[in-house]
């Protein structure tokens, strides 16, 4: 194309050749994830200071929150997966992992609201007592990322159906976010099973 | 859709140009921040004419305080100084085409747009919009016996949690913009401080934004679905709530883990704009550049552990107080530095008093003020008479009101000729800086002095203490009376703004012979894609002011390199060698 | 030129304001001095830096100011000046914080021997409670506040059956002795300050906050609402009475313990079980109307009942009107249509059926006198 039209090609998409780009992509995403790594760090010290009320009690977890955790374990391989199968040049791979990796994350979001279901079904609401309210609270945010990302991971599979090499890359980004997502709901899984109101007073040095 | 129609939404209306989204941001913020002056305008009435106005009664007066209060703190300073100030000038002085995510970008104006339009629309649900102060804090801010508690608050924590969303859409623009698309030989000790003042406050907004985002979760959760996040059991207007266990300290430490980085989220951007100021009216570098850098850097850090001074007299646990009036009096040594270089700067300067100096050096004075009084108040043992009295309501607003805002009119003065191509009027220009400036400090200054005599803020009537004299009632009408004129005087800034768009003086390129990359650009106002076919290539710092030995007292950012004029550092070294690493 | 002359009179006119504006601390009547020294430290050591910066600018404005041939001379650091800035900025500081500090840890630390006050706070009115003879006062909890218990104490716990209640806006205390204040809110956030004693908390509902001083001048002090509290926040205002230790004593034992207070509530009203007036008290209680109306005739947040009813009232704007059914029945469905003199338009909307209303209206006739028929002049409004 000709020298004006690489201009106007490269304002339009900011002015930088795709590498550039995708480094900004990258840059950006690191940003974002310290956005929420810090918004979860917040929820979990308010979790660890209200669990320390007199009138705390631990709620039982509902089994689905285990294949939940599967399933975006899952996931997050798979992605991990396609980036590589894309890279290497073996495109009908990436585009099947890619589908899959989304799906599992889909799927994580059925099975949490069938553990919703659960324990509302259970009469667990949350207005009953904070662990309850801590407990859809943060699976709600979560699952709102979770959110995010599959709409990132829509556009993903839209740019690199064509040609998954090109839009590597993309595919690697979408997988550090689900590696991420994965990482930030080990945190809370284990925050919700495992710091009880016990914990939460030891930790808080209440008596 | 017709063809020029579309050209016509693509350019000005869904515009990724980050020169159009700054001017979308500037006139929304604006427009709202000229409601939050009719705003603290009718609270003023009734302080300084109390009863006189009958529409005026208790629930509406802590409806416009609150009102008036959120809207300027984020929705006037925040997005102004992020939004605008920073979409506009970060490409433009590293060197960059536009922002590095334009289509966030764009979505980030609009998302603002939508979380003013939630905010607004609180005024007109059953019981009207909050009026909680602008603090929220519960248990009161949802609970019978205060303003919009149903309807108001549930709105202005929805539109709070929106604008994090453009905040944070925003945020990821400016941090990667600066961190990846400088240009090349624009290292990051090569650019001008209005960039490091708004890429550090960026970096505590998207860190601090979200602990406001927990905190209004909550509460409106609290609200909603009767949790008991911070509602403790209680009686409210005689009647057993359902709430038990929650915490009211604990939004205020969640609130005010946001809420000090804001004001230095408002405050950095300002500090760096105005050492760009005084630099280019003194027509001197800025003293002290390195220092200035490790000063924001060292204050943005410093922020995030100063919070629990807004809390001295909460009912925390009281030891908390010597580590909070510890960490906030450090902080006031790298405030102190800037405060001294900007002055330095002027030492040996060549002051050409334009309108943008007058501002800048008004800025100087009443943040002297303002940051003096808030030893005060961070010295734990002197707030505890202090908090909340006006002695609080005078610091602030001397501090985040009248400093940074004449810092905006500066910013706006000085970078007016480079985004229309025209120059506003100066002697309206001067008019308006004369009754802000003084008009601004007859209000603050003496009203530091009300909350010395203990005059309780918040209040919508005195009527009927003793301790407080009557010369205290007509010193808060004399405030009310300049509070109203400073006021109108506002509207000769936004008519001086439309009618010099349209038929101001054509300015040149570069009026105020300033060396930054902004000035440098091909076209003025720069055309799209900023720079022509080809991006700059700096060669020095931003400061190359009064270099002896030079026809011109400033060589340009992207002058050629034998124009000398290098950063002090880079002295030491050969010519050829002191390019600078690219980008 | 005029921006360095302004500066110049900013700074003289802020001095000089300063020195003689009628307006400083209220006149220190406990023991925190130092509170005031250190404001004072403060004011000095911070006014010199407000001079000294400000007269700089003057000078570098007049000196410096832009002339034909004039160039800046290049000076972009200077190491050595940032140092001693720095050093003088720290001392400076310094300065400040140690007395500050110094203060504080006195603050924080109650001495032993203090007389213990509570102060129970809530939308929009002040309690205050003293222990008996016990020394201890008695638990308390939100469950247990209703009309008969204002104070929420738990009746089951003998520590509170002698703790000494003051229902109403005014305390007096002991000049001379330490007072520890402890404090408890029913609602919401609120904050007890008396400006003349300096030292002041937040009341916090679900815990007890806390602060000391000691009363030094005889008097009778003004105390505020300084955390905003709703519409209320600035109606919500008490006393402190300091007096000498003999007058306080005999002022203290006049007043009721919690168990006599108890004693009294239980004594039936003379009104039959199931009656429009019986239903009317219960309807009182529950519905949160004992909150800010009393039945023994002491104004609170609203009027009182006692004889409310028959009474000509004076509204805010002047006129009068009869306190009968009618006008009842109006002003409960209807709080904010007109405002009674003297009081805060501040009552809320409170759901009642029609039945409801009717008991309420019936109960609050019997705490009142036959309506006299003497409407007097400009306007009986109904």
């Amino acid at each position: 194309m000709n020298a004006s039209a690489a201009l106007r090609a490269g304002v339009a998409r900011g002015g930088r050749p795709p590498d550039t780009r995708a480094s900004a992509a990258g840059i950006g995403l690191w940003v974002f994830m310290g956005v929420a790594t810090a918004l979860f760090s917040l929820f979990v010290m308010a979790y660890v200071m209200r669990m320390n009320g007199s009138d705390a009690v631990a709620i039982p977890l509902p089994w689905q929150l285990w294949l939940s955790s599967t399933l975006l374990a899952i996931g997050s391989v798979a992605l991990q997966r396609s980036a590589t199968a894309a890279r290497g040049a073996e495109p009908a791979r990436a585009r099947r992992l890619l589908w899959a990796g989304g799906l599992c994350a889909l799927a994580f979001l059925a099975v949490q609201l069938w553990a919703w279901q659960a324990l509302t079904s259970t009469q667990v609401t949350p207005a009953g007592n904070p662990g309850a309210a801590f407990f859809y609270l943060l699976t709600a945010m979560h699952g709102l990322h979770v959110m995010g990302g599959l709409a990132a991971w829509a556009w993903t599979v839209h740019a690199a159906w064509p040609d998954p090499a090109a839009a590597a890359w993309r595919i690697a980004l979408c997988a550090r976010y689900w590696h991420f997502l994965l990482a930030v709901w080990g945190v809370l899984f284990a925050l919700l099973g495992w710091v009880t109101p016990e914990v939460a007073r030891a930790i808080c040095g209440t008596p | 859709m017709k063809p020029a129609t579309k050209k016509f939404l693509t350019h000005y209306v869904w515009s990724q140009d980050h020169k159009v989204i700054a001017i979308q941001y500037a006139c929304t913020a604006i427009a709202v921040g000229l409601v939050g002056v009719v705003l603290s305008n009718l609270m003023r009435l009734q302080l300084g004419f109390p009863g006189q106005f009958e529409f005026i009664n208790a629930e509406r007066y802590y409806q416009f305080v609150t009102m008036h209060g959120m809207i300027m703190v984020i929705y006037l300073l925040t997005a102004l100084f992020l939004g605008g100030f920073g979409n506009y000038l970060i490409p433009l002085m590293v060197g960059a085409r536009d922002m590095v995510f334009p289509y966030l970008n764009m979505l980030s104006f609009w998302v603002y747009l939508l979380s003013v339009v939630v905010l607004m629309a609180s005024f007109f649900v059953e019981g009207g919009p909050t009026g909680a102060g602008w603090t929220l804090y519960p248990p009161q801010s949802i609970l019978p016996g205060t303003p919009g508690h149903a309807g108001g608050i549930v709105l202005m924590l929805v539109s709070l949690v929106i604008f994090i969303v453009a905040t944070t859409m925003g945020g990821l623009n400016y941090v990667t913009t600066v961190l990846q698309a400088r240009c090349e030989g624009m290292t990051l000790l090569r650019m001008p401080l209005t960039v490091w003042g708004i890429f550090v406050a960026t970096i505590l907004a998207l860190l601090g934004f979200p602990a406001l985002f927990v905190s209004g979760v909550m509460l409106l959760l609290d609200r909603t679905l009767g949790t008991s996040f911070f509602m403790p059991a209680l009686v409210s207007m005689g009647q057993a709530s359902g709430y038990k266990g929650g915490s009211p300290l604990l939004f205020q430490h969640l609130f005010w883990f946001f809420g000090h980085p804001e004001v230095y989220i408002v405050a950095l951007p300002a500090f760096g704009i105005v050492s760009d100021l005084i630099s280019v009216h003194a027509r001197k570098s800025i003293f002290g550049y390195r220092m200035m850098v490790w000063a924001i850097v060292a204050i943005g850090g410093l922020s995030v552990v100063v919070w629990a001074h807004h809390m001295f007299v909460s009912g925390m646990n009281p030891y908390f107080g010597f580590f909070f009036a510890t960490t906030t009096l450090i902080i006031a040594v790298p405030t102190a530095i800037k405060v001294y270089n900007w002055v330095l700067t002027l030492w040996h300067g060549d002051i050409h008093l334009s309108v943008p100096m007058l501002f800048a050096l008004a800025f100087v004075c009443t943040f002297a003020i303002g940051g003096l009084t808030g030893l005060f108040l961070g010295n734990v043992s002197v707030d505890i008479p202090l908090s909340g009295t006006y002695f609080v309501v005078a610091h602030f607003h001397m501090v985040m009101g009248v400093a940074p805002l004449l810092v905006v009119f500066g910013g706006i003065y000085h970078w007016f000729p480079k985004i229309t191509g025209r120059m506003l009027d100066d002697r309206i220009g001067k008019i308006h800086f004369w009754i802000t400036f003084l008009g601004t400090y007859a209000i603050y200054f003496p009203m530091h002095y009300l909350g010395v005599l203990g005059m309780p803020r918040r209040y919508y009537s005195f009527e009927g203490y003793q301790f407080i004299p009557a010369s205290a009632f007509s010193l808060n009408t004399f405030i009310t009376v300049v509070a109203l004129v400073v006021g109108a005087a506002q509207l000769l800034f936004v008519f001086n703004l439309a009618w010099s768009a349209w038929r101001g003086r054509p300015a040149t390129a570069n009026p105020w012979r300033a060396a930054s990359l902004e000035w440098q650009t091909p076209t003025t106002p720069p055309g799209h894609g900023n720079w022509g076919p080809q991006l700059p290539v700096v060669y020095r710092w931003a400061y190359a002011y009064g270099v002896p030995g030079q026809g011109e007292d400033y060589i340009a950012q992207n002058a050629p390199p034998e124009a000398g004029g290098l950063e002090p550092e880079a002295r030491g070294r050969s010519e050829g060698e002191a390019r600078g690493a690219p980008a | 030129m005029s921006m360095a002359v302004v500066l110049l009179l900013i700074v003289v006119g802020s001095v000089l304001f300063h020195v003689f504006n009628p307006w400083w601390t209220t006149p220190l009547a406990s023991n925190w001095q130092q509170m005031d020294d250190t404001l004072t430290i403060t004011l000095v050591i911070t006014g010199a830096f407000f001079v000294a910066i400000n007269l700089f600018v003057v000078y570098a404005l007049v000196r410096f100011r832009h002339r034909e041939g004039r160039r800046a001379t290049e000076q972009p650091e200077s190491k050595r000046l940032e140092r001693w800035l720095i050093g003088g900025t720290t001392v400076g500081i310094m300065a400040l914080l140690a007395p500050g500090l110094v203060v504080y840890a006195n603050y924080v630390r109650a001495p032993h021997d203090a007389l213990v006050l509570e102060v129970v706070s809530q939308q929009w009115q002040w309690r205050f409670r003293f222990p008996g003879a016990d020394g201890k006062l008695g638990a308390s909890d939100a469950r247990f506040v209703g009309a008969a218990n204002p104070f929420g104490l738990d009746p089951a716990d003998p520590a509170g059956q002698d703790d000494l209640l003051v229902a109403a806006d005014e305390v007096h205390l002991p000049l001379g002795r330490p007072v520890l204040v402890l404090m408890r809110s029913h609602d919401v956030l609120h904050d007890f300050f008396v400006p003349s004693f300096r030292a002041r908390m937040n009341t916090v509902p679900g815990q007890v906050s806390r602060f000391w001083f000691t009363p030094t001048v005889g008097g009778r002090y003004e105390a505020l609402c300084a955390q905003l509290c709703g519409v209320g926040h600035p109606n919500m205002r008490g006393f402190v009475v300091v007096q000498d230790v003999a007058a306080f004593n005999a002022w203290q034992a006049a007043l009721p313990t919690f168990a006599s207070t108890q004693a009294k509530a239980a004594a039936p009203a003379g009104a039959a079980a199931g009656s429009a007036v019986e239903q009317g008290r219960a309807l009182a209680d529950a519905k949160g109307c004992t909150a800010c109306h009393t039945i023994d005739g002491s104004p609170r947040v609203g009027p009182t009942w006692k004889g409310l009813y028959g009474k000509t009232e004076t509204m805010a704007d002047g006129g009068r009107a009869l306190v009968d059914e009618a006008y009842l029945r109006a002003f409960i469905r209807d709080p904010q249509a007109r405002q009674v003199k003297g009081f805060a338009p501040v009552m809320p909307k409170i759901d009642l059926s029609d039945e409801e209303l009717a008991a309420l209206v019936a109960y609050i006739q019997s705490l009142g006198s036959a309506p006299t028929q003497a409407a007097t002049d400009k306007g009986v409004q109904r």
